[in-house]
């Protein structure tokens, strides 16, 4: 039973990282029709910026506070180059979506190069408190508290999200634009500013993503992200295409399917009953648990 | 339909249109082909070193494996050409036809004993079997989360070649090639000579496989799919066979591409599955231009030799004025590629878009229409 309990911790805490990364690429995807392949390097430029700002800031104590602030600025790095890449590159090509990708792929693959060249491919661990290492029991299992932190952010960035989308206005312009995008373009409002603002959040979300994959995976490498982003758009596709709802379900019921694959049968069998689970939904429901129609 | 620039593109459809082939240009394609094919085949007789390009002479051994691979690699890129170029299909799963066909081949040589001249066949159409079974779940689902889908398929295969459940890829150090298959004119370095002529072998048969399936009716509807495929089944036709054979056909050719490599690299490495790998198809493709056999070929070979040979410029001493962690990032082969990459389709007027945006205009002059200055994907 502990064990069981563990898994589904462990579980829960990989869903949130799944969901960190998979809510940009679903909002990106449902507002803009881009599918950012830089997405994964967004993720590891996250941890890298945590880690270099950790570096720097040592002379700050408790390390929480360090976290916590590194935290901050890898958010504020990652919503940076979030709008550069959309100002500079993407908002060139508005109407090519597959010269959009293709950009974004270029990216991806001089973004994690780039950062292997600086940092080098060995992993970097990230300095934190030693409360994240502790354990906390639940129902007889001991739980790493990191686990339990990664979640944690996920809901509320989950919350934060939703309260985004539906009580503002910038949230109604850019739920209006997933609906109909030429309807919110006729009525005179300036989409152009929501991709740039959708795609700073991406890089935001990922690059937190990146910070707390980094504390998850004792350590981050400039390839973490790429196999993290193939789970992410597993998780958009199950979740449905825009629907940020549908991505967090997702995320839980993925990493769940993983894990006690992984765990209970063999090493690999996760990984491949997720892909399962892909091809089900697929047959059965094209278009995602809540979805609009899949295009 | 008016449409402005960026509302009701499909993202599946590369914006390039082939150009419209009359009996004068297809007479004067095939001599052109014949004298690069001849041109390609005399290489190892040539002596004359290629500084920078290849490591030494055209004809020693280390240059002709680096052009051994490029064509290989030139090859590959033609079969993805029929999937994405052609069908407009953005499979991001390719590479794992690839590294079924090396890894498929070598199990089978090692537990059958079959040699190779078999193995490679074999594995060709078991592989197209499952390539029709995969493409029929994954073609459910149009544009992006195709896909999404196919980079799925690629990397649940790569992770299981690394994790190796069933003890049987080699995990990270992937297979050796079992050599007491290989017949011995294609061993050792002297035979070099040979398995680069294997090598061009495979780029010249995928690309006429290619080009008489494009060239054929079910090439024509793969074309009419790419660009607008409502209109295709308004027509009367289903577009699902038609995108599932063209799936088929470019992943056994993918297969066989497979196949040659493991012989040039004497191996299958976990690579050859990794998302990476599939990613710099497309990569080879777009670089050359979409839709046209001749520049996915062009793409690989150029692609194959940048990789090869951009490790070298790290080493090379250029770099060394440079602070440290500039000369670090910059003799990363990737970053090189990426940035240019990235640079070839924002600027580039030679790149798919601007290709596509002057074939498309001047098509439409032809037909008589408005021309339209920059609407690329929007439907005639």
């Amino acid at each position: 039973m502990s064990t069981f309990v563990l898994l589904v911790a462990t579980g829960l805490g990989l869903a949130g990282l799944y969901f960190l990364l998979a809510a940009g690429l679903s909002l990106i995807f449902g507002l803009m029709d881009v599918l950012n392949l830089a997405h994964g390097a967004f993720f590891a430029l996250g941890g890298y910026a945590a880690w270099t700002a950790m570096d720097a800031l040592d002379v700050i104590e408790p390390v929480g506070l360090r976290f916590l602030l590194a935290l901050v600025i890898a958010a504020a790095v990652g919503y940076l180059v979030g709008v550069v890449v959309e100002r500079l590159l993407i908002a060139r090509n508005y109407g090519d979506h597959l010269v959009q990708i293709l950009v974004t792929l270029g990216l991806g693959f001089a973004g994690v190069a780039f950062l292997g060249g600086l940092y080098s491919y060995d992993p970097r661990s990230l300095a934190q408190p030693e409360w994240f290492a502790d354990t906390t029991t639940v129902l007889g299992a001991r739980i790493p508290n990191s686990r339990m932190l990664i979640f944690a952010v996920a809901v509320v960035v989950l919350v934060g999200l939703l309260t985004f989308l539906n009580r503002t206005r910038h949230g109604l312009i850019i739920r209006a634009g997933v609906e109909n995008r030429q309807m919110v373009q006729a009525l005179g409002i300036d989409v152009g500013r929501s991709f740039t603002l959708v795609f700073g959040i991406g890089g935001m979300l990922a690059a937190v993503g990146g910070t707390l994959g980094a504390v998850y995976f004792n350590g981050i490498t400039p390839g973490l992200g790429t196999t993290q982003l193939i789970f992410a758009f597993i998780v958009v596709v199950i979740g449905g295409l825009g629907s940020i709802t549908g991505t967090a379900i997702a995320a839980v019921v993925v990493a769940l399917v993983q894990q006690m694959g992984n765990f209970y049968v063999a090493t690999g069998v996760g990984d491949i009953a997720v892909v399962a689970l892909l091809a089900l939904v697929l047959l059965v429901r094209p278009q995602g648990l809540l979805g609009r129609t899949a295009r | 339909m008016t449409d402005t620039a960026d509302t009701t593109v499909r993202p599946t459809s590369p914006a390039a249109a082939p150009l419209p082939t009359t009996r004068a240009t297809t007479a004067r394609g095939g001599l052109i082909a014949l004298v690069v094919i001849a041109v390609l085949a005399m290489l190892p007789f040539v002596g004359i070193p290629i500084p920078g390009v290849l490591p030494g002479a055209i004809s020693s051994p280390g240059s002709l494996q680096v052009l051994a691979i490029g064509l290989v690699f030139a090859g590959i890129a033609v079969s993805y050409d029929i999937v994405f170029g052609f069908t407009g299909l953005l499979s991001f799963g390719h590479a794992l036809f690839v590294a079924l066909g090396a890894y498929g081949t070598n199990l089978l040589m090692e537990s059958t004993g079959l040699p190779y001249v078999a193995a490679v066949p074999l594995t060709v159409l078991v592989v197209a079997v499952i390539a029709a079974l995969l493409g029929g779940v994954a073609l459910r689902v149009g544009g992006v989360a195709f896909a999404m889908v196919t980079l799925a398929y690629a990397e649940v295969f790569s992770i299981l070649l690394l994790a190796d459940p069933l003890r049987i890829s080699g995990g990270e150090e992937g297979l050796a090639l079992v050599s007491d298959g290989v017949p011995d004119l294609l061993r050792g370095v002297v035979n070099i000579r040979n398995r680069y002529w294997l090598a061009l072998v495979f780029l010249v048969v995928a690309y006429a496989i290619a080009r008489m399936v494009t060239a054929s009716r079910a090439g024509r509807v793969w074309e009419a799919i790419r660009e607008n495929e409502d209109r295709v089944e308004l027509l009367g036709l289903r577009p699902l066979p038609f995108k599932l054979v063209s799936f088929v056909i470019g992943a056994s050719l993918a297969t066989l591409g497979g196949g040659v490599y493991l012989l040039l690299v004497r191996g299958a490495n976990p690579s050859l599955a990794s998302a990476d790998f599939t990613l710099a198809l497309l990569v080879m493709v777009v670089l050359g231009g979409a839709g046209r056999l001749w520049g996915a070929a062009i793409g690989g070979m150029v692609y194959g030799l940048l990789t090869l040979r951009l490790s070298a410029l790290g080493t090379s001493g250029v770099l060394d004025g440079l602070p440290d962690p500039i000369e670090g990032v910059l003799s990363e082969p990737l970053f090189v590629l990426g940035t240019l990459f990235v640079l070839l389709m924002l600027f580039a007027p030679g790149g798919m878009a601007g290709i596509s945006d002057r074939l498309r205009s001047t098509l439409r002059r032809a037909d008589g229409a408005a021309p339209t200055p920059r609407a690329p994907g929007t439907p005639p």
